[in-house]
C-alpha cells in the first residue's frame, strides 16, 4: 500500500466493535493509525441531575442503574459518601455482605472481559467459555440477591439481605469451581500462540504516560502503576484481608489481560478469607431520611478502576450535589495514546483493553456559543438544507401535503 | 443438449452443489457451535437464511457501478459452481477431463476470490474498500503455497489430470502418506481461501463491520453466501480427491458414502481450526504465509521429487 494514502475510519457512533455508542474516528496512514479524535456525549442520561431531585433512598436504586456491569460499586460508593456525611457506623457484617458482593462483581465483570476481548481479535471460543462460565457467578449472585445485574444489596446504613449460613457455603463452593475454570484461562493464555501474537505490544501505554492521563485500575496497573484503592484507601472490609495487587511491566493490552485473570483469583481468595472470619450480628443501623449539611468524597475501586463520587447533603432528604466520576472517564484519554502508531485491526481490541462503559461516562459537554435559540436554529436549518442539499425553504411557498 | 443443460443446472451443477453447500454450512456451523458447548442450528438454518436473504429487497448504493455490483455476486456462484465438473468425486473418472485439467479447476477458484474484491471494490464504502484491499493481500499471501501443496502429489503421479491422479494413487494407495505435510498446509491455506477464522481479516466484523460485503443485501448477499457455501463444497471435495484419493474403484455407491466421509473430516478439521484459533492481523498474516507456509510447500514438493525418483527411476 503506498503510504500517502491517508483515509478517516469512523469507529462509531454505531459500530460492532462498540456495545454503546461512542465515536472514534481513526485517521489511518495504510493501515497505521496516526491520530484518533474520541469524542463523548452519546449517552449522556442525565443522572446526575436527576439525584438532586429525588430522596437519598430513592437515589441508591437510580445510581445502581448507572451501570450494568458495576452496579454495586456506584451504589456502595454513594451510600458511603452519604453515611460519611451522617457520621453513620455501619456494623461490621454489612461491610463483609458489601465486600463479598462487590468481588463476586468484580468475578463477573472481569469474565465478560475476557469474553469480549476475546470476541474483539476473532476469537469466538474464549467469548462463549468465559460467558458459560460467567453464568456460574451470576446464578451465585441470583440467589444470594434475588437479581442477576442490579442487586439492591445496599442502603444507607449497611445492606438490606443477610447471608445464611447454607449461602455462605455455596460461596465457598462456587469459587472452587470458578478458580479451577480460571485456571485453564491463565494457561490458555501463556501458551495459545494467536492470543499472544493478536495481544502483546497492541496499545502500548508507558507508565509515564498512564500516570500524566490519570490511568486507573487494571489499565494503569498494567503499566506499572502500583495503585489500587483497596489497599491505598481501605474502605468496607478489604483492611481485614489479605491480597496481592497485580502490577503488570507489559504496558500493552497482553499486560491487561494477565492483570484481569490475575485479580479474579485475587479475587476468589479474598472472599474466602472474608467467608471464613464473618462475624455475627446485625447487618445495618437505621438511618436518618434526613442527612445534615456536609460533603464527602468516596472512593472505590471498581472492576475497572478507581470510581469516585461526590455527595453535598443541604440537611433535607434530598442532596444537593451528586457527582460521578466513573472509571472510564479516567481511563479514555489513554485510549488514544495507546491507540497511536498500531494498526486498524488493533483498534477494537485496544478500545476494549480498558473495558470501557460509556454510559457511565458520559456528561453534557456545554461549548460556548452552541445554545440555539429557535429562531437561530430555524435559520441555521434553512441555511443547512440551501448548502447541503440545493434546497432553499424560504421560497418555498406551500408545502406539497 | 438437455443433458448438458442437467449436467450444469441440476447434477452435479448448482443445484446439487447448491444442496452440499448448505448441508456442508450447517455440518461447519454445528461443529463449530458443538466444540464451543452451544446447541447450534438447527438443520433447515442455512436454508432459511437463504430464502429471508433472497426475499430481501437488493438495495445498490447511489454511487456505485450498479452493473458491475449486480454482475459480480453472479459470476462468484457460476466460477465457484464449475470446478466440480473436473473433480473426480466417487469414481476415479470426473464428469469431465483433459490433460492439465487441475490447472483450470486452481484458476476457477481464484475467480470467486476476485469477484469478492471486485464487489468491496465496486461498492465504493470506506469498509468495503478496506475488506477489498485485505482480499487481495491476502490472495498473495496463501495462493502460492496452496498451488505448490497441491502440486506435489500430481508430481509423484505425474500428470496434471486430477482423474489420472486418482487413477495413479488408486493403484499406488500407499503413497499418499508421503503428502501429508502438502495436506496440512493445503488446509490452512483453503482456510484462508474461504476467509474463515483465523484468516477471516477481510471481513473482521469487529474492524470493518461487513468488510467486502458491507453493501450487499438481499439476493445479492444471498448469491455470496451460496457461492461461499459452494466453494467450501468444492474445496473440500479437491482436498478429498487429491490428497485421501483411496477406494474410487470400489463402485459408485462405496465411493460416494467414502466421498461423504472424506468431505466430513475434512470440514471437521477445518472447523476445529476455525475453534481455536483467533484472528491474524493482515501483516501478520502475510508473513506467516510467507515464512512458514510457503517453505513448508517447497519442503513437501521436495520429498514429492525424490518419491517420484524413487518409485519411477
Amino acid at each position: 500500500m503506498s503510504t500517502d494514502m491517508k483515509v478517516m475510519v469512523p469507529i462509531g457512533p454505531q459500530h460492532p466493535a462498540l456495545k454503546e455508542p461512542e465515536s472514534f474516528k481513526v485517521m489511518l496512514n495504510g493501515e497505521k493509525i496516526f491520530e484518533v479524535d474520541v469524542r463523548l456525549g452519546y449517552n449522556h442520561r442525565g443522572i446526575e441531575k436527576a439525584c438532586e431531585q429525588r430522596s437519598y433512598i430513592q437515589d441508591i436504586y437510580l445510581i445502581e442503574r448507572i451501570c450494568g456491569i458495576c452496579s454495586h460499586s456506584h451504589t456502595t460508593n454513594f451510600v458511603q459518601a452519604v453515611e460519611e456525611i451522617a457520621g453513620i457506623q455501619v456494623p461490621k457484617r454489612g461491610l463483609y455482605i458489601r465486600t463479598i458482593v462487590a468481588e463476586l462483581e468484580r468475578i463477573h465483570s472481569h469474565l465478560l472481559w475476557l469474553g469480549v476481548a476475546g470476541h474483539e481479535i476473532g476469537f469466538d471460543t474464549l467469548l462463549m467459555y468465559t460467558w458459560r462460565d460467567r453464568e456460574v457467578v451470576m446464578d451465585l449472585l441470583a440467589a444470594l440477591s434475588g437479581n442477576r445485574v442490579n442487586y439492591g444489596m445496599n442502603t444507607i446504613g449497611g445492606t438490606r439481605r443477610d447471608f445464611t449460613p447454607e449461602q455462605l457455603q455455596e460461596i465457598l463452593r462456587t469459587m472452587d469451581v470458578l478458580e479451577d475454570r480460571t485456571k485453564y484461562y491463565i494457561e490458555i493464555a501463556s501458551v495459545e500462540p494467536t492470543l499472544i501474537q493478536r495481544l502483546s505490544g497492541v496499545g502500548f501505554l508507558s507508565k509515564e504516560d498512564a500516570m500524566r492521563l490519570g490511568a486507573v485500575g487494571p489499565t494503569g496497573r498494567a503499566s506499572g502503576v502500583n495503585y489500587d484503592i483497596r489497599r491505598d484507601d481501605p474502605y468496607a472490609a478489604y483492611s481485614d484481608v489479605q491480597f496481592k495487587v497485580m502490577v503488570n511491566e507489559n504496558c500493552d493490552v497482553y499486560g491487561r489481560t494477565l492483570v484481569r485473570v490475575g485479580e479474579l483469583m485475587e479475587s476468589y481468595s479474598i472472599i474466602r478469607q472474608l467467608v471464613k472470619q464473618m462475624p455475627d450480628g446485625p447487618i445495618a443501623v437505621k438511618a436518618p431520611r434526613r442527612i445534615p449539611v456536609g460533603e464527602a468524597i468516596s472512593r472505590y475501586e471498581a472492576p475497572r478502576g478507581e470510581d469516585l463520587h461526590y455527595v453535598k447533603g443541604n440537611g433535607t432528604d434530598k442532596p444537593e450535589r451528586v457527582k460521578v466520576r466513573a472509571p472510564t472517564l479516567a481511563n479514555l484519554q489513554s485510549v488514544a495514546k495507546s491507540l497511536e502508531n498500531n494498526n486498524l485491526a488493533d483498534v477494537p481490541i485496544t478500545i476494549a483493553a480498558i473495558d470501557p462503559c460509556f454510559s457511565c461516562t458520559d456528561r453534557m459537554i456545554q461549548v460556548d456559543d452552541a445554545v440555539f435559540t429557535w429562531e437561530r436554529l430555524r435559520a441555521y436549518g434553512i441555511d443547512w438544507y440551501k448548502s447541503q442539499r440545493g434546497i432553499d425553504f424560504r421560497e418555498v411557498k406551500k408545502l406539497p401535503w | 443438449m438437455v443433458e448438458a443443460l442437467f449436467t450444469l443446472i441440476v447434477f452435479p451443477g448448482f443445484l446439487f452443489l447448491g444442496a452440499a453447500g448448505v448441508l456442508a454450512e450447517f455440518t461447519d456451523r454445528k461443529l463449530y457451535a458443538r466444540l464451543q458447548n452451544r446447541q447450534g442450528p438447527p438443520w433447515f438454518q442455512p436454508v432459511a437464511d437463504f430464502v429471508k436473504l433472497a426475499s430481501k429487497e437488493d438495495i445498490v448504493p447511489a454511487k456505485a457501478n450498479h452493473f458491475m455490483f449486480k454482475l459480480v455476486p453472479m459470476l462468484a456462484v457460476t466460477a465457484a459452481t464449475v470446478p466440480i465438473m473436473y473433480i473426480p468425486i466417487w469414481s476415479s473418472q470426473a464428469l469431465f477431463s483433459f490433460s492439465g485439467d487441475m490447472i483450470v479447476v486452481i484458476y476457477l477458484l481464484t475467480v470467486p476470490t476476485l469477484s469478492f474484491f471486485l464487489g468491496g471494490w465496486f461498492s465504493t464504502s470506506l469498509y468495503s474498500m478496506i475488506g477489498a484491499l485485505r482480499t487481495l493481500t491476502q490472495l498473495f499471501a496463501y495462493e502460492v503455497p496452496l498451488f505448490l501443496a497441491l502440486l506435489a502429489p500430481a508430481v509423484i503421479a505425474g500428470t496434471w489430470s486430477l482423474s489420472e491422479m486418482s487413477l495413479f494413487y488408486a493403484e499406488h494407495p500407499l503413497l499418499i502418506l508421503t503428502n501429508l505435510l502438502g495436506l496440512a498446509v493445503a488446509l490452512i491455506s483453503i482456510q484462508g481461501k474461504l476467509e474463515r477464522t483465523p484468516f477471516d481479516i477481510p471481513e473482521a466484523e469487529t474492524e470493518i463491520v461487513g468488510g467486502t460485503f458491507t453493501e450487499y443485501s438481499g439476493r445479492l448477499l444471498a448469491l455470496f453466501r451460496m457461492s461461499i457455501d459452494i466453494e467450501l463444497v468444492v474445496c473440500c471435495s479437491i482436498v478429498a480427491a487429491v490428497f485421501l484419493p483411496f477406494g474410487l474403484n470400489l463402485g459408485s455407491a462405496v465411493g460416494f458414502v467414502l466421498y461423504v466421509a472424506k468431505v466430513a473430516f475434512v470440514l471437521f478439521l477445518l472447523a476445529l481450526m476455525r475453534t481455536v484459533l483467533a484472528r491474524f492481523r493482515i501483516e501478520q498474516m502475510v508473513v506467516f504465509c510467507w515464512k512458514y507456509l510457503a517453505p513448508a510447500a517447497f519442503l513437501q514438493l521436495l520429498i514429492s521429487v525424490l518419491v517420484r525418483g524413487w518409485v519411477n527411476p
